[in-house]
């Protein structure tokens, strides 16, 4: 009995891969290649929406799917990413239906909600996927977390698991708000200084743990250590952020990543002017979900620093 | 409830204080509090529980150090200027409760005033939760400076939140309705929202009407310029002699006995507006007295 991971190669999920790796079996499934893998890891370099890939599920090895092939890059072309994530999506989910599987998960993200200035400051699982409101791009994501509500209200018979977390951050994980915490100099928006959460890589590979395991089921918020103002974060990590007018920030990072002078698009900004907060309290109810990092530990984490800990964390 | 915060590192990280011009403002504002307080203020100060975290903020961003300094002018306000004088603030419970209030004055100096007597006088002290109007959050340096003392955005989740949390929150059912009405309209109660009272039958919280006598004639307002206001995609814009700065005026604060109210949420609007209207009418007859018996407006 194996659990399948596809989107293995990326950066989280080989951290995610060698967690889970101590365990149970694991079958990966990536484009990329998986550099330092562990030997007995079996990887197929597939692209997920080819029909071979259903030759996998057909060998009946597979009891459990990780889904985690989304494509978040904001350079690919929105057409692009959006037939991967979706097409992707749809035909691993059918493919766990057809093949009996017993467990699905699928790692969303808490962005599908969206920050916005009415925002509640805790967001529960109940509330509205408004993400792709201000920021089309994204709609994708969404459109995913949406597939797998679906087929979990569909399908009873398979415990599928969404698994939200917050901004994951880590010494692996290159993703927006980790890049952005990297640069020396970043922007705020000048006058703004949002609440913001973030979640160390390992936590999540732990909260993925405990939504494998079985009996657990639904949607769940994955929040960190805590919330600290984005100014208590770069604080922490020696940063003097360059205040710049939200009316003009917008329209010049769009002009900046046009011309491959910025990683981020525009949109981005809403994070650093309005919360995108979850209550986490589900998870932890539920899952017994409980970061592992503390929130300093958290933050420092974009440095690559590891604290001394004792193995098995 | 709220997420419980933990950390191995509980010992208080030795935060940056905000340097040069920002952190000599902070640290001068700060002295002129505790010079304003004194020692009673430091006592009361010390005796307020927010759940704060490694970084000094509480979950919904109320970072006590920097409010200490925030309200050294309003604190300032309470006592010298408007000389705010509290009537039957024994009656506030501890633990949760809803102070319900009239709106009035054009600038929300009854909000500031209520949350301060709050601080002062109140057992125990606590710092009081307006609920915030839901455009705040995208106006630059207000929206961190409400979040930083305290002030959340009204929305029905975070005041179920607050109150789970047995937090003290203050509503102006009027809202703008009554911040910016006109003069010849004074300490006459505007219509009210009913969604405080969804929240109280929800939440089994106490309500307790709060009248605030003074206020009124702080920035007199002759005349609504309706038109323009529109123009300009704001709620009002009443034209007082004041400019909208505020008088001298003294303030009372009479706090009413808490009201419980039973039933469900979900009850037809009907059964709703009845108990709306007895609070109205409680905190309207509360004003009447509280006019009637004052002396002098200043």
């Amino acid at each position: 009995m194996a659990v399948l991971i596809t989107g293995i190669s990326g950066n989280l999920g080989r951290v995610i891969a060698k967690i889970l790796h101590r365990g149970e079996k694991v079958i990966g499934l990536d484009r990329r290649a998986f550099p330092g893998a562990p030997k007995d890891l079996e990887v197929h370099h597939l692209d997920i929406r080819k029909r071979k890939v259903e030759d996998l599920f057909r060998k009946g090895e597979i009891h459990a799917l990780l889904h985690m092939a989304i494509i978040h890059d904001p350079r690919l072309p929105q057409a692009e990413h959006h037939q991967y994530n979706v097409l992707g999506t749809k035909a691993v989910l059918e493919y766990a239906v057809k093949y009996g599987l017993k467990k699905v998960v699928v790692l969303s993200s808490t962005n599908v909600y969206g920050p916005q200035p009415d925002n509640d400051n805790f967001l529960t699982e109940d509330s509205p996927l408004l993400g792709s409101q201000r920021f089309a791009d994204i709609r994708d994501l969404v459109e995913v977390d949406m597939l797998a509500q679906q087929s979990m209200w569909k399908h009873p018979e398979i415990e599928t698991c969404i698994i939200r977390p917050v901004h994951i951050v880590g010494p692996s994980v290159k993703n927006a708000p980790s890049n952005y915490l990297r640069i020396p100099r970043p922007w705020m928006l000048a006058g703004f200084d949002p609440m913001v959460q973030l979640i160390h890589e390992e936590d999540v590979g732990l909260a993925l743990q405990l939504a494998l395991k079985p009996g657990a089921r639904g949607v769940y918020n994955v929040v960190g250590p805590g919330e600290l103002p984005l100014s208590a974060v770069m604080r922490e990590l020696g940063r003097v952020p360059i205040p710049v007018p939200h009316l003009i920030a917008r329209p010049l990072l769009n002009k900046l990543f046009q011309y491959r002078l910025a990683g981020f698009p525009g949109a981005e900004l809403d994070h650093l002017q309005f919360l995108c907060t979850a209550d986490g309290t589900r998870a932890v109810r539920e899952l017994g979900f409980r970061p592992q990092y503390t929130l300093r530990e958290t933050i420092r984490s974009v440095l690559g620093e590891q604290p001394a800990r004792e193995a098995g964390g | 409830m709220l997420p419980a915060i933990e950390s191995k590192a509980l010992a208080r990280y030795d935060r940056d204080r905000p340097r040069g011009i920002l952190g000599f403002v902070r640290s001068k504002m700060e002295k002129w509090t505790m010079d304003l307080g004194g020692q009673d203020l430091e006592a009361r100060l010390s005796r307020l529980v927010a759940p704060q975290n490694e970084y000094g903020v509480d979950p919904f961003g109320l970072e006590l150090d920097f409010a200490k300094a925030a309200v050294a002018p309003v604190l300032w306000l309470y006592k010298h200027y408007f000389r705010v004088e509290t009537h039957g603030i024994e009656q506030v419970p501890a633990g949760r409760v809803m102070l319900i209030a009239n709106h009035s004055g054009q600038l929300p100096m009854d909000g500031a005033m209520i949350g301060m007597s709050m601080l002062l006088e109140a057992e125990p002290p606590r710092i009081a939760r307006a609920m915030v109007e839901k455009w705040a959050p995208t106006l630059p340096y207000v929206a961190p400076f409400f979040a930083r003392i305290g002030q959340v955005v009204g929305t029905p989740e975070n005041c179920r939140r607050l109150l789970a949390a047995e937090e003290t929150i203050l509503v102006f059912p009027e809202g703008v309705r009554g911040l910016n009405k006109t003069y010849d309209k004074k300490y006459q109660l505007q219509e009210f929202g009913s969604g405080f009272m969804r929240l109280a039958l929800e939440t089994k919280t106490p309500i307790l009407p709060v009248a605030v006598v003074g206020a009124e004639e702080q920035a007199p307002a002759l005349f609504d310029f309706k038109a323009a206001a529109r123009f300009l995609g704001i709620p009002a814009l009443p034209l007082s002699p004041t400019l909208g700065l505020p008088l001298p005026v003294k303030y009372h604060l009479h706090f009413g006995a808490p009201m419980t109210f039973t039933g469900s949420a979900d009850d037809e609007d009907q059964e709703l507006e009845r108990k709306v209207r007895e609070v109205k009418t409680r905190l309207q007859s509360m004003l009447d007295a509280g006019v009637a018996q004052r002396r002098s407006i200043f």
